[in-house]
């Protein structure tokens, strides 16, 4: 079962040469869900219409030639994110037949260049969690190891691009939700700048630091994403009036003589060995091609953890108060006046994480607490951010693992929130920091686990950092799950 | 209230901004459309909105705090607040709170028979939350959303406001301000200007507040009186009995006249304020400010200025008629005519402004006032008020008959002319006729001559009126008088 096409070149290439229609090429993703979707979990819905829509663009490439490579690409969108005519259900039970009136603007770019959304992919419930395990949905599985966790909380759309299902995907990070489940399946996934691209239509667990990024199996591909996904919208006052462009020219940039900087503090004892060796090899290819590496210090960084389960929980509470019964989603019956109405639909709509955060999030923005709390948070994140900030005038971009260990076991983690919260430690302060950042696959443990090699760099520059990345992209070759099939990769491109 | 007490008040009024659109949305910002028509995702509170904020209810909140004297702050910041109320979409309020875009500036206001100034605290923006209906549903509540998100700005005064009457002319004077530089339509009965009240009582010249009681729905000037009246009643009977106020939030029962206990303090919401993520803070261009300020029309109280300066009326009078618009556009079009007549009359037009002025600021606004509403079918017109005035500076009718006039025309709906007419009504200020009359009167009343020849000059009064009384009203008041003291200095 290999894949039609490898990458968005390939697929414009074989797409342009008519070797294949795009039905052809949305077909073919079809089928692969429908061959392996059933032991992965990855859709939680198909696009009823994705092999109209494939149809009518083959029609008017007929008359037309296509405009844009992603006309007829097939992509994946994670459930927080709308698409009209389907769900929006953020894996709860609380939107379970939650239906959006509208695109979010990512999907009205992609759509409006031409893409074929296949469907919507499983999440942590509201995207809070590292596992997929918090979904009320159902269960996904690593397809390296279908025994252990794909990551969260974009593990579906992960899954769905490692498995080739979908060549693309589109996720949302807010802790590393993208960057954590691209290192466990063993693809990339980038965390843009905070205010590059808008988040209308995605569902808010955390505004200031949420932001929607790509999963790719190729740093070109997610460059050509993250150029129709960025810029400037009218209903998104946070997104910064950067031109997108930009990025393309720093794609184009040298590696040779870049600085990347090396913070001990993310290369501490809780490293797993595998993760480590695997990282110094890739820290070795990347100096082999002229990068300097020098040691920053990012002291703050540890607290990463703390700030942020104190800021995305007093955000997350915030944002989740709408879920009341009242005008959508889910609503309890055993209600008789609005107090229970409110009691009982929270209490039955929202699974226990979520509970969780909003219980947190709730005690630190409670009064007498505020300053202990959200306030002290606050000035920890002034810190994070200044510390990158003096990082960032010595080195280009600094090179870390993304997560502490290869993908884990169902089950190893889900009873202790604790444990679950430090697979988040490295993702964590580019967050908080609102800087850039990706995840792109570093050589496989011995053991044959998937292992993610992180760059985050300063802000707006996420063409740098995938122009680095597609340099490990090189080096590491193949890095494609037994159970797909084996194939060769740059066959097709 | 025991005199001892003196009250101490501060308010807070939330009036809604006279945009086309919402504050965070493109919905029509409307009132009285059928409910839950002018909503869409944003308002409603959808998972996944964004809201942007609508630059014209910013022009609006600058303008008023231009008017106003306020520090216009370059940079504020938008915060949630949170409670749980089927009104409240996305369970929080966008509003603002640690920085507003407004602080300091003051208000004017008529204090018994001199003037104070009411320091203003903060004036902040925020959105209207929607409404609850319950009249006439049988188990279930209904909710409209029409108005959440509907841009609001609350103005919070000092607690300098002292009586009731302050707080009323507060109002009225806010409401007028409002509605000269076109924010807001000011509208109590529809909700788009409300008002409540922090109420405490004190030991007159102490300087230590009380406990204070927040008021809240209070839908008229009338019922903000009431309220205040009642509330300061009610505290002052408390601690005349030696007990203690409670800090809470009453409501005004209209139909009682009587404040309700809502809830107390203990009961009060946590609203965990936390600055909006999904806004950056409003940064506002020095030059916006400077174009908005030169924009600004002519305010109401430099209007008075001008006005009472121009007419040489009194300032109180001056204010009175500018205080509504539709009392001082009824003036306007009176004086107007008032001009036409003088010129065809040849008499200096400041005899007849000045009579005008009074004549509306008693009998045309008590007219008003009885009626409870303004301008309606029946009441004279302008030019009918100053054809009335004409003829008084003309001497043709008395003042008094004048007054009679306009009474008689309202009631019967026809026209002053008409009811001059058909009652005969003249003035008669021939000499001749007139000392026929006072030589009637002076023989007849011998005694009352006598005193009054004896230094007691309180008799002349009655002598006047007897002369009046003779003349069926027709007498001219000023002519008599002076013929009369003629005749008496013989």
């Amino acid at each position: 079962m290999t894949p039609l096409f490898d990458g968005i070149a390939s697929f414009a290439q074989g797409r342009d040469s008519r070797k294949f229609s795009i039905e052809e090429a949305v077909r073919d993703c079809l089928a692969r869900i429908e061959n392996l979707d059933p032991q992965l979990g990855a859709f939680l819905s198909l696009n009823p219409n994705a092999v109209n829509r494939a149809r009518q663009l083959d029609n008017r490439m007929a008359r037309n030639p296509a405009q844009s490579p992603f006309y007829g690409y097939p992509v994946a969108i994670k459930d927080n994110l709308h698409v009209a005519g389907m769900p929006t259900t953020c894996a709860s039970r609380m939107l379970a037949n939650y239906r959006p009136l509208e695109n979010a603007t990512v999907v009205d770019r992609l759509l409006k260049a031409g893409a074929v959304i296949l469907g919507k992919t499983n999440m942590d419930e509201f995207a809070m969690g590292s596992s997929t395990e918090n979904s009320a949905m159902g269960v996904t599985r690593n397809p390296w190891d279908t025994r252990r966790v794909p990551g969260g909380s974009s593990g579906g759309s992960a899954v769905a691009v490692a498995s080739d299902m979908a060549p693309m995907a589109l996720g949302s990070d807010t802790g590393g939700s993208i960057r954590q489940p691209a290192a466990f399946c063993g693809v990339l996934g980038l965390k843009p700048t905070y205010g590059r691209i808008s988040r209308y239509g995605l569902v808010a667990f955390s505004s200031s630091l949420d932001q929607i990024g790509p999963f790719a199996r190729h740093a070109q591909d997610a460059l050509e994403m993250m150029l129709v996904l960025s810029g400037p919208d009218g209903r998104d006052m946070t997104v910064a009036s950067r031109n997108p462009e930009e990025m393309r020219r720093d794609f184009a940039s040298e590696v040779r003589g870049m600085v990347i900087g090396m913070p001990e503090e993310f290369f501490s004892d809780g490293l797993d060995d595998g993760v480590r060796s695997s990282l110094e090899r890739a820290r070795e290819v990347l100096a082999a091609d002229g990068a300097i590496f020098r040691p920053v210090r990012l002291p703050s960084a540890q607290y990463g953890i703390n700030v942020y389960y104190i800021i995305a929980t007093s955000e997350a509470a915030s944002n989740l108060s709408r879920y009341d019964g009242v005008r959508y989603g889910y609503r309890s019956l055993k209600a008789s006046n609005i107090r229970d109405l409110y009691t009982h639909t929270r209490q039955e709509g929202f699974g226990p994480e979520v509970k969780r955060r909003i219980l947190l999030g709730t005690f630190a923005l409670s009064a007498g607490y505020q300053d202990q709390y959200y306030r002290k948070a606050q000035q920890v994140q002034s810190l994070i951010r200044e510390e990158f900030d003096r990082a960032f005038h010595e080195v280009d971009m600094v090179f870390a693992p993304t997560t502490p260990t290869p993908p884990f076991l169902f089950g190893e983690k889900s009873s202790d929130p604790l444990a679950m919260y430090l697979s988040d430690i490295y993702t964590i302060s580019a967050n908080l920091a609102g800087l850039p950042a990706l995840s792109v696959p570093s050589w496989p443990t011995a053991e044959g686990l998937p292992v993610g090699a992180q760059l985050i760099g300063p802000a707006w520059s996420e063409g740098r950092l995938l122009k680095v990345a597609s340099v490990l992209e090189e080096a590491v070759g193949v890095c494609r799950p037994p159970m797909t099939g084996e194939r060769q990769g740059g066959e097709a491109a | 209230m025991n005199p001892e007490f003196e009250m101490v008040v501060g308010l807070e009024v939330h009036t809604q901004l006279l945009t086309r659109s919402k504050l965070f949305c493109r919905c029509e910002n409307r009132f009285g459309a059928a409910p839950n028509t002018l909503v869409c995702p944003v308002c409603l509170g959808h998972p996944g909105v964004l809201p942007v904020l609508n630059e014209e209810a910013v022009r609006l909140g600058i303008r008023l705090g231009l008017a106003l004297g306020c520090t216009v702050h370059t940079r504020s910041v938008f915060d949630r607040k949170h409670y749980f109320y089927p009104d409240l979409p996305k369970g929080y309020q966008i509003s603002q709170f640690t920085h507003p875009l407004l602080t300091g500036g003051s208000l004017s206001v008529r204090s018994g028979e001199g003037v104070r100034e009411i320091r203003l605290h903060r004036i902040h923006m925020e959105e209207d939350a929607g409404k609850n209906l319950h009249a006439g549903i049988r188990d279930a509540s209904h909710v409209d959303l029409n108005r959440a998100g509907v841009p609001l700005l609350e103005i919070v005064s000092e607690p300098d406001i002292r009586t009731p009457e302050e707080a009323v002319d507060y109002l009225k004077k806010l409401r007028q301000i409002l509605r000269a530089i076109g924010i807001s339509d000011g509208n109590m009965e529809e909700g788009s200007f409300r008002c409540d009240a922090n109420v405490s009582l004190r030991r007159k010249g102490t300087s230590a507040f009380g406990t204070k009681v927040e008021i809240k729905n209070m839908n008229s000037f009338r019922f903000v009186q009431k309220a205040l009246v009642h509330e300061c009643d009610r505290q002052s009977a408390l601690l005349e009995r030696g007990e203690r106020v409670v800090s809470e939030t009453r409501l005004f029962d209209s139909s009682t006249g009587k404040t309700l206990s809502m809830r107390s303090k203990e009961e009060a919401l946590d609203y965990r304020y936390f600055p909006e993520p999904d806004l950056p803070p409003l940064v506002l261009d020095p030059t916006w400010i400077a174009e908005e300020r030169a924009n600004l029309p002519e305010l109401p109280q430099e209007r008075v200025l001008k006005l009472s300066e121009e007419l040489g009326i009194r300032e109180e009078d001056a204010e009175a008629l500018l205080l509504e618009e539709d009392l001082s556009r009824y003036f306007e079009e009176a004086r107007g005519v008032v001009v036409r007549y003088a010129k065809e009359g040849g008499w200096p037009v400041e005899l007849g402004t000045g009579r005008l002025v009074n004549f509306i600021l008693s009998e045309v606004l008590r007219e008003w006032n009885r009626k409870g509403a303004r301008i309606l079918s029946g009441d004279l017109c302008p030019e009918e008020v100053a054809y009335l005035v004409a003829q008084v500076v003309e001497e043709r009718i008395s003042l008094n008959q004048a007054k009679e006039v306009y009474v008689l025309a309202v009631e019967s709906l026809r026209s002053p002319r008409a009811v001059i007419k058909e009652h005969n009504l003249s003035q008669e200020s021939g000499e001749e006729k007139l000392g026929e009359w006072i030589q009637e009167v002076l023989a007849e009343n011998p005694a009352e001559v006598r005193s009054y020849r004896e230094g007691k000059e309180r008799v002349f009064g009655f002598l006047v009126g007897q002369v009046m009384k003779k003349s069926g009203g027709k007498a001219n008041p000023q002519k008599a008088n002076l013929l009369l003291k003629d005749y008496l200095s013989r």
